[in-house]
């Protein structure tokens, strides 16, 4: 367990090592910036919430979660480090709890950066502050669950292009799970527990409940026992391929 | 401190290893000798817990690899194949990584940071990123991590590979300097290594042992052990073959020509005696010009030919 600190620390520090996070970090802001007052009309709309900025999210981690999650064990083992990581005394569930929480606190640092425009909204009007402090903590689990799925992805492949858009697809099918688009589909033949099933597994119905202000337990186990799924998936994968 | 017993790995259809024992005890170096693909880098694999035996296998200081995993690693240092490192850390960042992951803390890491930075002499640089390293330093880098915790086993694939001279023999003090107190396997391509730093030499074909002694043993098996090379005029050749020939304990006799006028003679003893004397007696009594001469130890490459196949043998064989 006190492995997991350096562990951690070392991942974290990867992402600054390179430009990858300033990169990351200027483009996730800026994107925020793009759809919130071009898309979103966020001045225009004349009412103090961010649901505006807050319903981008899941759109925006679609693609960026992936990018963060991509090179997680996929660089490991082009460089061939996999080999030194897991021949070092430390269990495989560390190294890959340790990958995940640096990842995650990585994109927990972007997201933290959006803070002006909370005090900007604060500055404009009178928002609901309870509802957006929830919908900072829902959107810092669905960063969680799309990178529990994308450092699983990334533990199958050595190629990070492949990492990339394999989670970007599966991340989608999360998403979408409760829409139209997808349930119609079952909607035809499929018996209606099995479509209850499938919408709640969409990320987008959980995280507009956390976004109404309501921190319900249900929507924190969701994210929760997905993101213990996934990296278990991710032991597994690590373990199974990691000769190939 | 090592035991490995009936050791096997297949992949797929392929047996990589097959049915390996052997035990490297305390102040053993084992050179482990093989040609490519014999199954060298895969029994290392096996032996530090990366990959799990099919049958067979490894105990470290009396910790079962599979079993006791975490307690069989913490005794080995292991220096993977091709020296893997995380290419944006510098030097320092790196080994304080893996002293901390080793259980180091504070003045603790430090310390054991300096001391194998100093065995590998790193210092110079510690700050830059490991990618900017040469082939050398990275080695190094490689090396000092491995011996970071002074393990009591040592597993290195390849520890000298890509080093220049000056390196080659550093890395090779160190490691003899270390040897007296640890259980150490290393592979190499290089035979004068085996000689150079190994108590005991190992040689694998196709995942399984084909020879297993100390490098003098090895050499003995060699056609050229104790045979006896003079140099001399080319005029002087003829001559000189026929009465070489005519003692009772040459076998056979090989000429070779150079370029600069001389031509070497290669006299071949009958089932290893010493021929030095006598041939050196002959030499002086019918006043040759000799240039040279010499006994030969043995040739390593030779044994190694001898008893290895070669890659196109091996893929024959597998058609």
């Amino acid at each position: 367990m006190n492995q997991l600190w350096p562990l951690f620390k070392r991942e974290f520090a990867a992402y600054f090592a390179t430009p990858l996070a300033y990169v990351f970090i200027v483009i996730f802001l800026l994107a925020m910036g793009a759809f919130t007052f071009y898309v979103g009309h966020f001045y225009d709309n004349g009412v103090a919430t961010l649901s505006v900025f807050f319903g981008y999210h899941p759109w925006l981690y679609l693609f960026l979660v992936p990018a963060v999650g991509m090179r997680l064990w996929a660089e490991e083992r082009r460089l061939g480090t996999i080999e030194l990581l897991l021949t070092l005394p430390i269990p495989i569930w560390a190294s890959v709890l340790g990958k995940f929480l640096a990842a995650w606190a990585f994109s927990g640092v972007a997201l933290f950066l959006t803070f002006p425009i909370w005090i900007t909204v604060n500055y404009l009007g009178n928002p609901d502050n309870g509802a957006i402090f929830a919908s900072y903590v829902g959107s810092f689990l669905m960063a969680g669950g799309y990178l529990a799925i994308s450092a699983a992805v990334s533990a199958s492949t050595n190629n990070q292009v492949i990492a990339f858009v394999v989670s970007v697809v599966v991340c989608f099918l999360f998403t979408v799970a409760g829409a139209p688009l997808v349930l119609d589909f079952f909607q035809l033949w499929a018996p209606v527990v099995l479509v209850n099933t499938i919408s709640s597994f969409s990320f987008l119905t959980h995280f507009q409940a956390i976004s109404s202000g309501v921190i319900d337990l249900r929507d924190l186990v969701f994210f929760g026992s997905l993101i213990a799924l996934f990296l278990s998936v991710n032991v597994v994968l690590v373990d199974l391929k990691k000769t190939d | 401190m090592i035991e490995i017993e009936g050791l096997t790995k297949r992949f797929g259809q392929m047996t990589a290893v097959a049915d390996l024992s052997l035990s490297v005890g305390k102040g053993e170096v084992l050179g482990f000798l093989g040609p490519n693909g014999a199954g060298k880098s895969t029994t290392m694999k096996m032996v530090t817990g990366f990959l799990a035996p099919n049958a067979g296998r490894v105990r470290i200081c009396g910790h079962d690899v599979e079993t006791d995993s975490l307690a069989a690693q913490s005794c080995i240092g292991y220096l993977p194949e091709g020296a893997p490192a995380y290419s944006d850390m510098t030097a320092r960042q790196f080994l304080r990584f893996i002293a901390e992951i080793r259980g180091f803390r504070g003045e603790g890491a430090k310390e054991a940071v300096a001391k194998a930075v100093a065995k590998t002499e790193l210092a110079g640089v510690l700050d830059q990123p490991i990618e900017q390293l040469s082939k050398g330093f990275k080695r190094r880098v490689g090396v000092a991590q491995a011996i970071l915790h002074d393990p009591p086993v040592l597993i290195m694939d390849e520890p000298t590979d890509g080093l220049d001279p000056n390196q080659k023999h550093a890395v090779r003090t160190l490691i003899k300097a270390m040897a007296p107190s640890k259980a150490i396997i290393i592979s190499t391509h290089l035979l004068e290594e085996v000689d150079a730093i190994c108590t005991r030499a190992v040689i694998i074909d196709r995942g399984g042992i084909v020879a297993d002694g100390t490098p003098a043993e090895l050499l003995a098996r060699s056609r050229h052990h104790n045979a006896v090379t003079l140099t001399l005029p080319a005029g002087q050749a003829a001559d000189a073959s026929a009465k070489l020939k005519a003692i009772a304990a040459v076998a056979n006799v090989e000429q070779s020509g150079r370029d600069d006028g001389m031509v070497q003679l290669t006299a071949f003893p009958k089932s290893g005696v010493l021929l030095i004397e006598d041939v050196s007696a002959c030499a002086v009594r019918e006043k040759w010009d000799v240039r040279e001469l010499y006994a030969e130890a043995g040739r390593l490459d030779e044994v190694f030919r001898a008893i290895t196949t070669t890659d196109t043998a091996r893929a024959k064989a597998a058609a």
